[in-house]
């Protein structure tokens, strides 16, 4: 998700300032996630497309990011038209599907998509330091803001830790299959890369210590608000509420 | 030989410490090290050089003994706060040392815990990365530096701190000729005292004068 890919860019969506991007996340998705209205999905949906095109990135490379949660739903809609009670609309052999949950399905689907895209148009084309900092800005509590940050830092670092295991396992002829020797190895890199993983991070601490490390971040860079910024804010908000509105008092 | 009187920064006295019970790796230790010292630390594997490094440091407590650095007994951990400030220690693998993003960031985070001024510290860090010549390093992404860039970088961010000695845990271990080079040649400018432990016989002749070995849980010359 968090690509360098995407936030290699210098369009101006990339260059808002991360504190009005985190904002406008949370408060967007929170209102999708409640909300009953399709108009407001759609039109968020809609919102979160212009800024990926202003922001230049590459169609198939949002959609590359969409795909887990594709194929997360296509399960969703494997289950849900069956097990939801309602309105018979159609008949596969013993099994009914029923209108309620196709579109109990449907909903779930345009949400999670609405939700995502807007990910995609403001998280993705934010630099990762900066975003930590917009959290901190934000009063975000400062263990979460470590956990996310050390996680983000060091698992690339467990990943590669996890090749070399697999590479030494290869080397010496390691075929996995669907008998004791292949689960008990598997419990033993498992097991392997937690005590390391607590080693390092053992260490990482140790390192930041003699570096005077005393519980705060410092940052070094300071966000200012711009222009653009407050703008930028002030149209998305009004744009969003005036949808909120119509739907409320369903004009459309 | 008319060297300059030379004033004693670290001191170790009877120092014991042990993994567990009946594996005791530093029995009565002493050592110790002189503002112009430049020391190599010798020995076999799991010696005890790394956990002699950490006792300095204060990151592990011997069972027993003292540890006397810039002429204070050092007990608790504020005692070392003074300590970390002062000397600088580059550990073994880089990846431990460098959890920023962004070089520029980690360079920055010793000065900035010390309260150092943002302004100031910026002006830090690219005098510090252009004289180990990392210059134009600044927003390079950590973990994908190469391991010598990585061990500069290190370096880097502890000299941010201008420490007045450094403890260096298996500088050039793994290191191409050119970043051991560049390695030698930072250390032949630097002012301070430095204690390095190296298994690299090259290394060790080119930058230090004096060779100690530890070996049994204490501490000899070595000629």
């Amino acid at each position: 998700m968090l690509d360098r890919y995407f936030f290699e860019g210098n369009s101006i969506i990339h260059r808002l300032d991360p504190r009005v991007k985190v904002v406008l996340t949370v408060v967007f998705a929170l209102g999708v996630a409640f909300s009953n209205s399709y108009l407001l999905i759609y039109f968020s949906i809609f919102y979160s497309l212009v800024i990926i095109f202003i922001a230049k990135i590459p169609v198939h490379i949002a959609f590359k990011r969409l795909l887990p949660l594709i194929i997360f739903l296509l399960l969703l809609w494997v289950f849900l038209p069956f097990s939801v009670k309602g309105k018979t609309i159609f008949e596969v052999g013993p099994l009914a599907i029923t209108k309620d949950g196709v579109l109990y399905a449907y909903r779930i689907t345009v949400k999670s998509v609405a939700i995502l895209l807007l990910l995609i148009a403001f998280i993705t084309t934010s630099d990762m330091v900066a975003l930590f900092h917009a959290l901190a800005h934000l009063k975000v509590p400062k263990k979460l803001i470590f956990l996310i940050f050390f996680t983000y830092r060091y698992i690339h670092v467990v990943w590669m830790e996890y090749q070399r295991i697999k590479n030494a396992l290869a080397m010496r002829r390691f075929v996995p299959g669907t008998n004791l020797h292949t689960y008990k190895t598997v419990a033993h890199v498992v097991g392997m890369l937690m005590v390391r993983s607590y080693d390092r991070s053992e260490r990482v601490y140790n390192a930041m210590l003699c570096r005077g490390f005393n519980g705060t971040f410092y940052m070094l860079d300071h966000f200012e608000l711009k222009g653009f910024d407050i703008i930028f804010t002030a149209i998305s908000i009004i744009i969003f509420s005036g949808v909120v509105w119509i739907s409320a008092n369903q004009i459309l | 030989m008319d060297k300059r009187k030379s004033d004693t920064i670290i001191e170790l006295n009877d120092i014991w410490y042990s993994y567990e019970e009946d594996r005791v790796i530093l029995k009565e230790l002493d050592f110790k090290l002189t503002d112009t010292d430049r020391v190599a630390l010798l020995g076999p594997n799991g010696a005890g050089k790394t956990t002699l490094f950490h006792i300095i440091m204060g990151l592990l407590k011997p069972e027993k003994g003292e540890v006397i650095v810039f002429d204070k007994v050092r007990k608790n951990k504020n005692d070392f706060f003074e300590v970390r400030k002062r000397i600088g220690y580059l550990f073994q693998d880089s990846d431990d040392q460098l959890f920023s993003p962004t070089v520029i960031e980690d360079v920055a985070f010793g000065p900035l815990n010390l309260g150092i001024p943002r302004g100031e510290v910026r002006i830090i860090v690219s005098d510090v990365l252009k004289k180990l010549g990392l210059d134009g390093y600044e927003n390079r992404i950590t973990y994908k530096l190469s391991g010598g860039e990585k061990r500069l970088v290190a370096l880097a961010t502890v000299l941010a701190m201008k420490p007045e000695v450094l403890l260096l845990d298996e500088p050039v271990l793994g290191l191409d000729e050119e970043h051991k080079k560049r390695f030698i040649n930072f250390l032949k400018d630097y002012n301070g005292s430095y204690l390095i432990i190296s298994h690299d016989k090259d290394f060790i002749y080119q930058t230090t004068e004096k060779q100690y070995l530890l070996k049994d849980g204490v501490i000899l010359e070595f000629d």
